[in-house]
């Protein structure tokens, strides 16, 4: 039975490992995690004092990313940016993933007009355009959230579950109808235990693919909220987007805008490599 | 049987769970008003189809009626919608009425739970004005129609909605409506998303069917490679870079700010760009596969030359995907537009939401809101039109 059930998976894990793009985006990932959690405290960086005579200094030898307007080591801001950006990232898709998949297993499985009445109201909430209900979601948050950006992401995950819900509920739909559901039936087994035992690990390829590719959207949504000014925390949106402000044609302090923005896209683009790569691994049907 | 009831106790459970988070979110009482709207909105599907026809139209004739009276008097305004909402019950097919009788609860349920969320964030309209008295504060709220609770703001929001046809008076902006304040920004923003969205199908379009005809290819990496770019760099990111290059060091388009039409052509580049890349990816994989069709063999084999097997062939198959996307890309851009019209300094709808929900003047916030999401529904049902006309296969979920 176990290795029944390993072989699609162990199939997956070689199809990925010749997948180079993606191995390439997942050592890209594990270098920018660690060097985020560890580089601070290794290198000794202090992201907070400021240097009034170091203000704007380009990138030099004791400071590899240069300083900002009021002299601080930017390198330390850019790494504790990333923390910021990469916790908000997994955390909100682990939040969208946990609802999603509660939410359209419930819908798949059971089906009928309990399926058409939850799929009517993910209809609704997709209608809404979401960057509102995150800037009304941002605003009851804005004043209590500062320093502990937690909930307000947690908040931003339960605004990205309902394509994984339609995915997850797509999923159901088919495999309830399928012989082993109907086995297992036969043995007396509950719905929990048809659900979580017998479908749901045979829908996880999906539910894997669509999570990894929630990750950078939900990065990209936290950085438009830090451009707008909403962000509650230092993150690499909000970094990207002070190096914005200071663009003119007069004088370039072009560290403040490169650094954030080539750390931000190399992440993202790591992400979306894996996401591809999974999908083609796990999902051998809609390969191109 | 085990499993009806098994069923049930899950939908109750569901329904619990999905009831108490929105009480942990908005409070008790406005969760029930909630939930009973979902409920209401969810159990359209379930209405026979006489039933529909009915509701359907009653709903129509009180949203004709509500924007009749922006312009009509309350009689001319009546039956102007019982006569169209009247043809449209006896006309329109079932599956049409029903949309109706989905998405115009579905817009009222969004100003309710829009108003829910601006009332459960800290402070008010009136918070930063210096209020001399708790009496001069009443008079302010009675003058603008802001209640203290939210429910009751909606109330007098719809009401007014429903028998003036007019948004209310802007509350931060005195003297002035939400209707006149937002006109001017209205044609601008639009301009700037189909701008957009003309840039972002046309680039997406050639770039993937050029792919899709010759995967493998040399075109085929660098425009997928240029896809994966559009789609992992942040709008702003993509935003700064241009307007640093065509502006700054080329000098041929303004940098940002308003002064004419010429202002749209980086943001609408910048806005377009990522839904480039997606129109690209779906193209080519809709190309991909349209082109291993028999009918494509029977046409080359026919003697046709590869030009027009592509054009009169190949391209309604490689559109269909494209097509099922433009409903949420159109969303995406509209919305998108935020970030956009902030980082160039274009005095569109997005900039109206962004200040009006900052400022809490709640009547701007709900007037752009409903504009947004009543666009997006109506672009969403032609989206549908345009789907059933392309591939008749598709049969229109209802």
């Amino acid at each position: 039975m176990t290795r029944a059930a390993a072989g699609p998976w162990s199939d997956a894990w070689r199809r990925l490992r010749r997948n180079r793009l993606a191995l390439a985006g997942v050592v890209v990932l594990i270098a920018i995690a660690l060097a985020c959690i560890a580089g601070p405290p290794l290198l000794g960086l202090d992201a907070e004092t400021t240097h009034p005579q170091l203000r704007h200094e380009p990138p030099s030898l004791a400071h590899w990313f240069g300083t900002d307007a009021l002299g601080r080591d930017f390198l330390a801001r850019v790494l504790l940016g990333g923390r910021t950006s990469l916790l908000v990232g997994f955390a909100a898709t682990l939040a969208s993933v946990i609802v999603g998949v509660a939410y359209g297993a419930v819908a798949g499985y059971y089906g009928g007009r309990l399926d058409e009445l939850l799929m009517r109201v993910v209809d609704f909430l997709y209608g809404i355009p979401y960057m509102f209900l995150v800037i009304l979601i941002m605003l009851m948050f804005a004043e209590t959230a500062r320093g502990d950006p937690l909930p307000v992401f947690l908040a931003l995950g339960l605004v990205q579950w309902l394509t994984m819900a339609r995915i997850v509920r797509g999923e159901f739909l088919v495999l309830r109808n399928r012989e082993f559901v109907l086995a297992a039936r036969l043995i007396g087994a509950g719905d929990a235990r048809i659900i979580f035992r017998h479908i749901l690990p045979n829908a996880l390829g999906p539910i894997v693919v669509y999570a990894t590719l929630t990750v950078p959207a939900v990065i990209i949504l936290e950085s438009f909220l830090s451009f707008l000014g909403l962000g509650v925390a230092l993150s690499w949106g909000q970094l990207v987007s002070e190096g914005v402000s200071v663009v003119n044609p007069i004088r370039s302090y072009w560290w403040l805008l490169v650094w954030p923005s080539v750390l931000l896209a190399s992440t993202l683009l790591a992400l979306n490599f894996v996401g591809d790569g999974l999908r083609d691994a796990l999902d051998p049907r809609a390969q191109r | 049987m085990s499993g009806r009831w098994a069923r049930g106790a899950w939908a109750v459970g569901a329904g619990l769970a999905l009831l108490a988070g929105l009480a942990w979110l908005v409070g008790p009482s406005s969760a029930l008003l909630l939930a009973a709207g979902l409920a209401a909105i969810g159990g359209v599907s379930w209405l026979p189809g006489r039933a529909v026809r009915v509701v359907g139209a009653a709903l129509l004739a009180g949203t004709l009626f509500a924007c009749g009276r922006g312009g009509l008097d309350a009689g001319p305004a009546a039956a102007l919608a019982l006569g169209v909402a009247a043809l449209a019950a006896r006309l329109l097919p079932v599956a049409a009425l029903r949309r109706l009788a989905f998405a115009i609860p579905s817009l009222v349920l969004l100003v309710f739970v829009t108003t829910l969320l601006m009332y459960e964030a800290p402070g008010n309209p009136f918070a930063q004005e210096r209020v001399a008295s708790p009496q001069v504060e009443e008079a302010l709220r009675a003058q603008y129609g802001v209640p203290r609770s939210g429910t009751a703001f909606f109330a007098v929001y719809m009401k007014r909605l429903l028998l003036d046809g007019s948004l209310g008076p802007a509350i931060k902006v005195q003297g002035r409506g939400v209707v006149d304040l937002l006109a001017p920004a209205v044609p601008i923003s639009m301009a700037l998303g189909l701008l957009a969205l003309i840039i972002a199908v046309a680039l997406g379009l050639l770039l993937g069917i050029r792919a899709g005809l010759r995967p493998q290819s040399a075109a085929d990496y660098g425009s997928m490679g240029l896809a994966m770019l559009g789609i992992s760099l942040p709008n702003f990111v993509i935003g700064a870079a241009l307007m640093i290059v065509f502006a700054l060091q080329l000098g041929w388009l303004p940098v940002a700010g308003w002064g004419g039409y010429a202002h749209l052509w980086l943001p609408a580049v910048t806005l377009a760009l990522p839904y480039a890349a997606y129109i690209a990816r779906l193209a080519r994989s809709g190309t991909i596969e349209v082109m291993q069709q028999d009918f494509i063999r029977t046409a080359r084999a026919k003697g046709l030359p590869e030009r027009s097997v592509v054009l009169k062939h190949a391209l309604k198959g490689a559109l269909l995907p494209v097509v099922s996307f433009l409903g949420p890309a159109a969303a995406g851009i509209l919305t998108g537009s935020f970030v956009v019209e902030t980082l160039f300094g274009i005095p569109g709808m997005g900039q109206w939401f962004v200040k009006g929900a900052l400022n809490r003047d709640y009547s701007v916030v709900l007037g752009t809101a409903l504009f947004y999401a009543t666009l997006i529904t109506v672009f969403n049902l032609l989206v549908d039109l345009a789907y059933g006309w392309l591939d008749p296969r598709a049969v229109s979920e209802p």
